[in-house]
Parts: structure tokens; C-alpha cells; sequence
């Protein structure tokens, strides 16, 4: 395989920062995202953390010039990170060469659906919401917000990992040829859907998430959106195209051990990762630095560096969660963390898991935890999800 | 080269009795509703009834269709290594809910289960967990191309060498707080309308429905295979006076033209606001070929085109096009090339391609 899949624009917001350079900053200042919950109204408050991102609905329509509720808050943040990150790309005409948009998310417009659920029948002023139901419905309008026409543009919904998979997709239409450009991500905003859903299964922290660390006790909810702009060869060159990183692997696979827990061992995380190496054809040691799904759970982190060790055979390269900064931001945070993995190559520096203070008993595993500046040429980024589906991406620093 | 796509094995559970692979569409079901519901198997002798009991309709559904589609590929289910699904809303009663006993108890007393099986990727899940297939699993969720997202997900996986048996289906259940919603935009009839009196209803809306649609695609063909997927293509919007040019441009990139074309199945659903773009096709480039339609039967839904790819199969293995789907007289001695038409609400527009092999 030849250098990898072209990324030349990227878009974020999430709870440290409104756009990719204000996420830079946060992640080398120590500046986290996680705080009480102010925006949904939910019994729970006082007994959880999220990672809110700050502005407000009405802020964030104001800021794309849309009209008052209209939209589930997951498009606002899709329409605003997309528009980053066709922007970053330089992008003057999206339809001049054949573009496409695959986004993962797993709540689509389930915000208002839950708000307005009864209230259907009687305010016919809130019935725009209705379709905001399907998944589909928030990438579909993300799509035309970023002017797509005519386009190949679809949705993947593959809980925590549909982002990352998303951008696996992406890869594979450019690889076979059958699309020119294609906007990748994912995104997702807190819901009571997503809070009570995840306090049923008990694996919500009533404090800041610690990544690996022994006395963890679950994660905190987050909401971001991210996407990345993957280009061909031919159009990089044709245009001269300012290349930010390459995405070399990825790798798809499933646990099949139940539908919510990972595997003891994290066989289908060892498969996923053994994949990507695969497809960008190298070596485990290879790696310089792996972004860890490390979503806090007991479950999650035990079962993931397990595979590490496993798929490392016992050296793991340094390796830090970025959950302690964002929160989980479920169908978006392989996209977050697929932007923070550019970063972390663009700019040489290992980002710091928060928040770590007592290994685990069960391996002897320690993230980096202060900020790191290390020459990086390949970082790999694990996203883990319900369903047993889990993704690896590996991407590559810009010759 | 790339290899070829073959459909190996066929499954389908709908608002017909299409459960049975031996039989096609002799035994139509008339309906008169604005909803249809599937015409239930006998999940008994597919699934364990203690099994049976926990699981959502959309999972009990495509288990069972799963399993004719396994069965008549003639594959054990250990060779499958991807999984791939498309579904509109997943399973969407247990989403409701789930919503409402947050709304109704005040976010109290909630148990798991309705979370869990309300994640829209839990049908490829189960299905993995319970064939133990470790290999790709994806879930698409776009409305109504999900089910063509999942396909040419498979095609490519297949082509590129990436995966050699696939299990690749759609899905949808229709429930309550979905149908009175969506009766309230108009997006279903208000009056009942007959099964063969959908496309004079009138009316706006369709009449919705559910279903599960799943097949084996190989590079391998196996002894039973009849047919060949082709090409398969998706928009995300078009204008009705670009639907033609687009599917001319798609035969062109496949070497063919219209003439090539034995029969179009399309996806009139008797909304009187959105048929036209059927229309464009039926009396333009496709008006002396055969043509066939079938909302009328299965009802619309996310991935009711899972049901027209159904029938292309069909029609391509039993060499016979029910008088039931006609929506014209033109006469084929032998189906061989079939054209998909499908679009809902003039958005998310497919054409797919199937050749007898």
C-alpha cells in the first residue's frame, strides 16, 4: 500500500473547545471539559459529570444562522464541525468532484424526541421534529448544510465505534475508487436517552472519569461532533492540496462475547487492531503512541489493555485515553479522537490521561499522564463499542 | 479484476408469506389498512422460546430470515465472516419504550434491557453474538438507503477481498408511537386503502410497514445461485427531471443501456405527491419494458427496497413475473437484467442491478 488515505481538512467542537485550535489548546494546557450537567433537565444531575459542550441551542443556531428549533442539537454541532473542516480543506466548490458524507451517530435527533414525545398531538409548531427520529435525518441535513448534491451520503450507527467506522468506510470508497472526497465523522449530543441508559447498566461516574486507573468507577458522558476531509492521491495533487495527515489502517471486528461488555481477554479489539496493522502493513512496533478508547468502566479499560498486551506482545507503546478531557462522546469520539490523533503527529506531542493516579492490579500498564512532547510518525486510536463492534484507525504524519 | 458478487441465498419475512423460499407470491395476502403488519413464521422452530420471549420483534425477524437465507445458500453459519445491516430506526419499539418510561416515571425505575436492545446496531450484534462470527459488522441507518448502504458495503468488502461469505440484510419494525406521529405529518394515509387499489388511492402518504430482508452474498457461487449482484448506487437527493439521466448515466458505467434492461422494479407506494418520480422512468426510458411494483404488497417502510431485491431474485430464479406486480403488459420471454428504482419522500433515490448468472 502506497502512503495511506489523504486527510486535508478537519472540524471539531466538543466540551474543550469550539472549534480544532481551541481543542489543541485545552489538551496541552490540562484545561478538561467535564463539569455538572446545566442544559438538560434530568433528576440525575447532582449524581453525574458530563462533558457539556458550552453553547447553548439558541447560541449555536445563531452561529449558523438557522432558524429556532428547527434542529436536534446534533445536527447544530454536525453542521458546525463539518463546515470546520471543509473550510480547513480549502474546499471552494463541494460538488466539483465526486464527494461524499458518511457520519456515525448513535442518538440522532433522540434530544428532541424525547422533549417533545407526548407533546406531538397538540403543538403542531414542534412537529419538525418528528423525523428528526431517524439517524439518518441528522446527517442528511448536516449534508445539505455543507451544499451536497447528488451525492453518495449515509449514516453508520455502530454505538461507541460508528464514527471511527465511519471514517473506515470513507477510506475504503477512496481506496476503490468510487469517490474523490469524503467528509467523515461522527456526531452525538447528551440526551436523557443516553444519561438513563447509561445509569441503567451502572457504569456512570459520579465523579471526574479516571482512564486505567485502578480505583475507576465509569465514565462521564460527553457530546461532541468531528469530522475529517479524506481526499485521493489524484485530486491531492491535481490541487496541490495541503495534507495534514494519512489514515495508513483500519481494522473492523467483533467481539461476539455479549451485548454490551467487552470480552475478558478483548479478543475483537486484538482482531481490530491486528487488521489495521494489516492494511497499513506494519508492525506492532511500529507504533509510537496509541489513543486508548479507555472510556473509565471497569470492563472497558481492564479488557483493552489486556488486548494491548496482547496485541504488543507485552511492550506497549505509550498509549493515554483523552476521555478525561471530552467524556464519552459515543458515536463521535472516533472522530474526536481521529482529530486529536492528527494533532498529536502534527504537532509532536503525547496528550495527557488525566486524572491517573493507581495502577491496575491486573497488568502493569501506566498511561502517560503529563503532556509529552515525543516525535510521533504513526499513532493508533481504538474506538469500542455496544454490540460488541470494535475499530482500530492508524494514522500517519504528513511527508 | 475484481470478483464478482453472487446472491447465494435469500430470506424474507414481510406483509406477504414470502417465508417460504419454495413458493413465490402464489398466496397473496389483501390487505385494507393505512399500517401493515408482517405475516409472522413460526419463530418457534427458528428460535428458542425462551429466547424468543426477551427478544425484540426486528431481532426475531431477522433471525429468521437469516436462517432461510443461510439455509438455502447452503452454508453453515460459521463460514459467514461479515455482518452487515441496514435499518431505518432499529429496533424502534424498545427506543419508544424506553422514552416513555423515562417521561412516564421521571426517569425512575428504568431497567437496561430496552436500552440495550434499542442501540441500532443490536441486530448485527445478536446475530454475531449468536452465530459467533467475529469478523465486520456494520449497521447502516439512512433512511431509505439503508438497506443499499449495506449492500454496497458488502461489494466492495467482496471485491477487495476483504470478506468471502456475507450476511447482509435490512430491517424495520413498525410500531405505535412511530405510526401516530408520522399519521399526524401525513406521511401515512388517512383512509385505508386496498392492496390493489394503492397506486389510485389519490391520497397523500404511504401506508407504512416492516419486514426483514437477508441474504448470502460470495464471490463463490453456490450450486442453488441464480443471480449476480451488478452495481448498486445511491443519491442523496435528485429533481424528478434528473432521475432519468441519472439512471442512464448508471447503466452507462455498468456497459449497458436501457435496451439491456429485461425489467425495472419500482417503488410506487401510492403517495400521490412523490409517485411522479416513478413516473419519470415508467413512461420515459423504461416505457416499453416490462415493470413491475410491490409497495402495494410489502408496504413502505425504511428498507422495504430489501423486498424488491427479494423479488429481482425471485423473479430471476423462478423465470416468472407474478400477474400481481405487473404495472404494465410489455412481455419477457426471460428475465435476465433487472433495474431497481427506489426513493422516498423524493430523497434517498437507488438503483441496483441484478443479472441472472
Amino acid at each position: 500500500m502506497g502512503a495511506g488515505v489523504a486527510i486535508t481538512g478537519m472540524g471539531i467542537i466538543s466540551a474543550i473547545g469550539d472549534n480544532v485550535s481551541e481543542n489543541y489548546k485545552s489538551l496541552i494546557s490540562g484545561k478538561i471539559g467535564i463539569g455538572k450537567i446545566t442544559q438538560i433537565d434530568t433528576v440525575h444531575k447532582d449524581e453525574i459529570m458530563v462533558g457539556e459542550i458550552k453553547d447553548v441551542n439558541p447560541s449555536l443556531e445563531k452561529r449558523l444562522k438557522f432558524h429556532e428549533n428547527q434542529n436536534s442539537r446534533t445536527v447544530l454541532i454536525g453542521c458546525i464541525a463539518a463546515q470546520e473542516a471543509v473550510e480547513q480543506a480549502g474546499i471552494s466548490d463541494i460538488n466539483d468532484v465526486r464527494t461524499g458524507f458518511i457520519s456515525g451517530t448513535t442518538v440522532g435527533g433522540m434530544d428532541k424526541s424525547e422533549q417533545y414525545f407526548y407533546d406531538y398531538f397538540d403543538r403542531p409548531d414542534v412537529r419538525q421534529h418528528i423525523t428528526g427520529l431517524h439517524a439518518g435525518d441528522s446527517t442528511k441535513k448536516i449534508a445539505n448544510h455543507i451544499g451536497l448534491k447528488e451525492s453518495f451520503v449515509t449514516t453508520i450507527s455502530t454505538a461507541c465505534s460508528s464514527a471511527a467506522n465511519a471514517i473506515m468506510l470513507g477510506a475504503r470508497m477512496i481506496k476503490s475508487g468510487q469517490l474523490d472526497r469524503v467528509i467523515v465523522g461522527g456526531t452525538d449530543s447528551l440526551s436523557k436517552f443516553t444519561i438513563n441508559g447509561f445509569k441503567t447498566l451502572m457504569i456512570l461516574s459520579d465523579t471526574y472519569n479516571t482512564p486505567f486507573d485502578d480505583e475507576r468507577k465509569g465514565l462521564n458522558l460527553g457530546e461532541a461532533a468531528a469530522y475529517l476531509v479524506l481526499e485521493s492521491d489524484a485530486i491531492v495533487d491535481k490541487e496541490n492540496k495541503n495534507v495534514l495527515g494519512y489514515l495508513k489502517g483500519y481494522g473492523n471486528a467483533n467481539d461476539a462475547y455479549h451485548q454490551t461488555a467487552s470480552s475478558d481477554h478483548g479478543d475483537g479489539a486484538v482482531l481490530a487492531m491486528q487488521k489495521a496493522l494489516e492494511v497499513a502493513e506494519m508492525d506492532p512496533s511500529e507504533i509510537d503512541y496509541v489513543n486508548a478508547h479507555g472510556t473509565a468502566t471497569p470492563n472497558n479499560d481492564l479488557s483493552e489493555g489486556r488486548a494491548l498486551i496482547r496485541l504488543f506482545d507485552g511492550k506497549v507503546p505509550e498509549f493515554s485515553s483523552t476521555k478525561a478531557f471530552t467524556g464519552h462522546t459515543l458515536a463521535a469520539a472516533g472522530g474526536v479522537e481521529a482529530v486529536y490523533s492528527i494533532l498529536a503527529l502534527q504537532n509532536d506531542v503525547i496528550f495527557p490521561n488525566l486524572n491517573y493516579k493507581t495502577q491496575m492490579k491486573e497488568f502493569d500498564l501506566s498511561p502517560v499522564t503529563e503532556v509529552k512532547k515525543k516525535p510521533l510518525t504513526t499513532v493508533l486510536s481504538n474506538s469500542f463499542g455496544f454490540g460488541g463492534n470494535c475499530s482500530t484507525l492508524i494514522f500517519s504524519k504528513a511527508k | 479484476m475484481t470478483r464478482p458478487v453472487y446472491i447465494n441465498g435469500i430470506g424474507s419475512v414481510s406483509a406477504q408469506k414470502t417465508f417460504d423460499n419454495a413458493s413465490f407470491l402464489e398466496d397473496i395476502t389483501h390487505h385494507s389498512d393505512t399500517v401493515l403488519n408482517v405475516i409472522s413464521p413460526d419463530y418457534k422452530t427458528h428460535i428458542p422460546p425462551a429466547a424468543a420471549r426477551r427478544m425484540a420483534k426486528g431481532i426475531k425477524m431477522s433471525m429468521v430470515s437469516t436462517k432461510i437465507a443461510l439455509q438455502e445458500a447452503d452454508l453453515e453459519e460459521n463460514k459467514i465472516d461479515a455482518i452487515i445491516v441496514g435499518t431505518g430506526l432499529g429496533c424502534i419499539g424498545d427506543s419508544e419504550k424506553f422514552v416513555m418510561d423515562i417521561i412516564d416515571n421521571n426517569e425512575q425505575y428504568l431497567t437496561p434491557t430496552r436500552f440495550i436492545q434499542s442501540s441500532h446496531n443490536t441486530v448485527a450484534g445478536q446475530i454475531a453474538l449468536g452465530m459467533g462470527c467475529k469478523g465486520y459488522n456494520f449497521t447502516y441507518v439512512h433512511s431509505a438507503i439503508s438497506f443499499e448502504s449495506a449492500i454496497l458495503d458488502a461489494k466492495m468488502q467482496l471485491e477487495n477481498k476483504e470478506a468471502d461469505y456475507i450476511l447482509v440484510g435490512g430491517v424495520d419494525e413498525l410500531v405505535n408511537h412511530h405510526i401516530d406521529t408520522h399519521r399526524l405529518i401525513g406521511h401515512i394515509k388517512q383512509e385505508p386503502v386496498e392492496t390493489m387499489a394503492v397506486l389510485k388511492s389519490g391520497t397523500k402518504g404511504a401506508i407504512f410497514s416492516e419486514g426483514a430482508h437477508f441474504f448470502v452474498l460470495s464471490s463463490e457461487k453456490s450450486p442453488s445461485c441464480h443471480v449476480e449482484l451488478v452495481a448498486v448506487k445511491t443519491f442523496n437527493n435528485l429533481s424528478k427531471n434528473q432521475v432519468s439521466g441519472k439512471a442512464q448515466t448508471f447503466l452507462e458505467e455498468n456497459n449497458l443501456t436501457s435496451d439491456s434492461i429485461d425489467l425495472v422494479i419500482l417503488g410506487y407506494n401510492g403517495d400521490i405527491e412523490f409517485d411522479d418520480y416513478y413516473d419519470e422512468l415508467a413512461n420515459g426510458l423504461f416505457s416499453n419494458t416490462a415493470q413491475v411494483y410491490y409497495k402495494h404488497l410489502c408496504g413502505e417502510f425504511d428498507t422495504a427496497s430489501g423486498f424488491a431485491f427479494w423479488l429481482g431474485n425471485k423473479i430471476i430464479r423462478h423465470q416468472d413475473i407474478p400477474e400481481v406486480l405487473r404495472l404494465n403488459s410489455v412481455e419477457i420471454s426471460e428475465p435476465k437484467t433487472i433495474l431497481i428504482y427506489n426513493q422516498y419522500r423524493g430523497e434517498n433515490h437507488s438503483f441496483t442491478l441484478l443479472r441472472k448468472c
